[in-house]
């Protein structure tokens, strides 16, 4: 038996198809470890809440490697902290009062304009809040400058919001009329040594400030961002463990206990078959998807629970018909009949005489059913009853099609999660496909 | 539906058993034999049903629905009455409600153990008579679950029927043609396509939709009809027709090539079998073998094969409708999900219980059309489930 396996396995490499599948779960399967070590648990689901975190990256920015497809150099998300800069800081104090100057250059190559263009300030202070203001220098020396304004302890100023900038702009967005060059009709950006120049007054004795300018890109990161300007890198690396796990586990907790419960009622006949047969007719009529959007609503949409119930659901599965019909030829085979006149036990003929025999049939089957389960967990996903915290490849699906990734042009949102369920879904159905040829060499199906 | 697998005994269905004379009996007992199968399938249908009621009310889903509606009548009825009670002092006027919710509550039978009252929920759950929903009304402006669901059945109805329809006899023909073309370049290519149906309709509609609304605008993002809709009938069939093309396209290619596989691959066992050689060798023409000695007896398990996908497809149907912005019942739930509406939640749990079982039922009539053993009644034992 174990011969024939190993002979049948090695028949195996002659399938193409086998060896691309293999190598994209193995690839995946090392994508998985490394997500899960790179980024642990806590700090994916952290991240994936959003907020603060992601205040530095741009919003539905395209991934890093359009880049290298486009001519031009698009922009990137450049941060320039004065901190990391102390020759950038002037202060001078007078009577109590500081006056201090940042002078921040701004290297700026891109062939396209910044995505926005925010800054950053960090005050410490007792009462009086420092004053402020900025001013832009272009490299063909035309100066934008803003009023003065105060600032809080920890301060955001949003260059499109500042009105009086737009107005020097001559009615543009700063970010594109502060970075254009004035000698072409067309917005074409102004490459050059910018200048931001923040200036202005602390009123104590202990004050300080810092400030951090960051002009954001229209490419950022390896996955792009979204309209909450997470990085989509980080639910596409950790949508990976989830839907294998997901996949693997469903697979396994579904169709491996309706084996051994189709062997258990062809064993015993009569009255157990019958019940199984009721039960599993019941169970087709259940719908499916709907009976997790109840779950989902009414109980809980953590992921462990909707896998909890799709292994429960899945335990009278109509695959028990397909299941019964083959131990029922197995159940009349003579060696079970010798088995049985010698007095073995029922569970010993059920587990060790009908389950092997049917396991050639059972492995591809259980191959090709794992990506089901990784496009079901999209499925419950895309009708928005995802894991409320868990980053995964269905909720970057849902928050695309939400908000209207396709119309508004923001492709790599729908296209970056979809080519890795395309994936998954390829590497294990190409694998079954192939092991289902090999294991079980006549035209099967029967 | 366990005949998928007892490939059978093909002797006995050897297709020359027109017997004449008997048809009236063999229309009583076909006629019996559905009658059997209807009650059966409906037995199921009323356990599947109270199965979900008791899911759903352990979360005090079904219970909330009662209380509300409760309430809202007594609301109706203290309006009714107001003038009567303009001059009742506030709390008075709150207590009388309990009091009129109390009398109601008992009339309705809500204060009896839920054992008792999960049967009166079952009845009305049977009959979809599920109240009122709590935000969505039907276009009509109706509230109620029943107008509701009705009201997005045909759109889910004629999307689905498109689509088995198209895929039935494109498959069908598909696989026969592959079939006679066992080996061939396009047969190795149908096996190598098949693993594509790993990924469900709804995921190809998304690349559906970027190619053909957003990149080259040829077909619509989604939705039914144009908006407005035209007023010409042909001009708005057309437009349904336009609208139709995008989402059963997407379907279609969720299970094409795994299904042309599967059954090319029951056309390929019941073409080797003896009496097929036997036919050729009598010299029968191509055609003759084709559609009596190797169509008719891989009709069943092809149909029961065609069955279970469908029932998957009912599913896979919710998230098309939603992708698609189609007007149908899956549509439906994914609003009532965002609305947390419970009553239409239940309601689309029945409503999908009777689609499915319905479903099961026209292919079991099928299947007794096609397979000689019901209608002449000798394996009737095979088919009583």
């Amino acid at each position: 038996m174990m011969e024939r396996l190993k002979k049948r396995l090695r028949q195996l490499k002659q399938y193409p198809s086998v060896i691309i599948g293999l190598t994209l779960i193995t690839i995946l399967i090392i994508t998985a470890i490394i997500a899960v070590i790179v980024i642990p648990y806590e700090e994916a689901v952290m991240l994936w809440r959003g907020g603060a975190v992601w205040a530095e990256s741009p919003r539905n920015a395209r991934p890093t490697y359009v880049d290298w497809f486009t001519r031009d150099d698009l922009p990137r998300t450049d941060v320039i902290d004065a901190r990391d800069f102390p020759e950038y800081k002037t202060m001078e104090s007078m009577n109590g009062v500081k006056e201090f100057e940042f002078v921040l250059p701004y290297d700026f190559q891109y062939d396209g304009f910044p995505r926005e263009f925010n800054l950053f300030f960090e005050a410490e202070y007792e009462e009086t809040r420092p004053h402020v203001s900025v001013m832009i220098r272009t490299p063909d020396g035309r100066e934008f400058k803003t009023d003065d304004f105060s600032i809080q302890r920890t301060s955001i100023r949003r260059l499109g919001q500042l009105t009086e900038l737009r107005r020097q702009a001559g009615g543009l967005a700063p970010r594109i009329g502060i970075f254009r060059d004035p000698d072409y009709e067309d917005h074409v950006p102004l490459k050059g040594e910018y200048e931001i120049i923040v200036s202005g007054f602390l009123f104590e004795e202990d004050a300080d400030i810092n400030v951090r300018a960051v002009s954001y890109g229209q490419v950022h990161g390896f996955g792009g961002t979204d309209h909450r300007r997470r990085d989509l890198g980080v639910a596409l690396l950790w949508g990976t463990p989830v839907a294998l796990m997901f996949g693997v586990l469903a697979a396994v907790g579904a169709n491996i206990s309706t084996f051994i419960i189709s062997a258990v009622g062809v064993w015993y006949r009569g009255f157990v078959d019958a019940a199984i047969q009721r039960v599993a007719e019941v169970n087709m009529i259940i719908p499916n998807l709907p009976l997790l959007i109840l779950v989902g609503m009414f109980y809980s949409r953590s992921l462990w629970v909707m896998l909890g119930v799709i292994i429960i659901k899945g335990v009278f599965s109509p695959a028990i018909k397909t299941y019964r019909a083959m131990f029922l030829q197995v159940r009349e085979s003579p060696f079970i009949e010798a088995a049985e006149s010698y007095g073995t036990s029922d569970k010993r003929i059920i587990f060790f005489y009908m389950l092997p025999k049917i396991i050639p049939t059972l492995i591809p089957q259980f191959v090709t059913v794992i990506p089901t389960y990784v496009f079901l967990e999209a499925s419950l996903a895309v009708l928005g009853l995802g894991d409320p915290v868990l980053p995964t490849w269905g909720k970057l699906l849902n928050d695309a099609l939400g908000e209207g990734a396709l119309y508004m042009g923001h492709f790599y949102w729908v296209l970056q999660p979809a080519f890795l369920l395309i994936l998954t879904g390829l590497g294990f159905a190409m694998t079954g496909f192939a092991l289902d040829r090999v294991l079980n060499p006549r035209l099967r199906r029967q | 539906m366990d005949q998928q697998f007892n490939v059978p005994d093909v002797e006995t269905q050897e297709p020359d058993v027109e017997r004449e004379g008997d048809s009236g009996s063999n229309l009583k007992r076909i006629a019996k034999y559905f009658g059997f199968r209807l009650i059966a399938l409906f037995i199921t249908v009323v356990v599947a049903i109270y199965l979900l009621i008791l899911i759903a009310n352990m979360g005090g889903a079904v219970d909330n629905i009662r209380m509300g509606q409760i309430r809202e009548n007594v609301g109706m009825q203290m309006m009714a009455m107001s003038s009567e009670m303009a001059d009742w002092p506030s709390e008075r006027r709150r207590e009388y409600e309990e009091q009129l919710v109390e009398q109601e509550r008992r009339r309705l039978g809500l204060d009896q153990p839920f054992i008792l009252r999960s049967v009166y929920y079952l009845r009305d759950a049977i009959t979809l008579d599920l109240g009122r929903a709590e935000q969505m009304t039907s276009d009509a402006g109706s509230r109620r679950v029943q107008l509701i669901i009705l009201e997005r059945l045909p759109p889910t109805l004629m999307l689905m029927m498109s689509y088995f329809l198209i895929m039935f006899f494109v498959a069908l023909f598909g696989a026969l043609f592959l079939s006679r073309r066992y080996g061939s370049k396009l047969d190795k290519l149908v096996v190598v396509l098949a693993p594509s149906s790993a990924a469900p309709g709804w995921f190809y509609g998304i690349f559906l939709i970027l190619i053909f609304a957003a990149v080259l605008g040829w077909l619509p993002f989604g939705g039914m009809v144009a908006a407005p809709p035209p007023r010409e009938t042909h001009l708005y069939a057309l437009s349904v027709l336009r609208h139709l093309i995008l989402p059963v396209t997407a379907l279609i290619m969720g299970g094409f090539f795994l299904t042309i596989y599967n059954w090319r691959t029951f056309f390929l066992i019941y073409s080797s079998e003896d009496y097929v050689e036997m036919a050729k060798a009598k010299g029968l023409s191509n055609r003759a073998i084709e559609r009596k000695y190797i169509l008719r007896p891989t009709l069943p398990p092809i149909i029961t094969s065609f069955a279970l996908g469908m029932i998957v497809m009912w599913m896979g149907a919710i998230i098309l409708e939603q992708v698609f912005n189609w007007p149908g019942l899956g549509r439906m739930l994914y609003e009532a999900i965002g609305l947390f509406d419970v009553p239409i939640i239940v309601g689309g749990q029945v409503i999908y219980a009777y689609l499915l079982a319905a479903t099961v039922f026209v292919l079991d009539i099928l299947y007794a059309l096609l397979d000689p053993r019901v209608k002449m009644g000798a394996g009737a034992g095979g088919n009583k489930q």
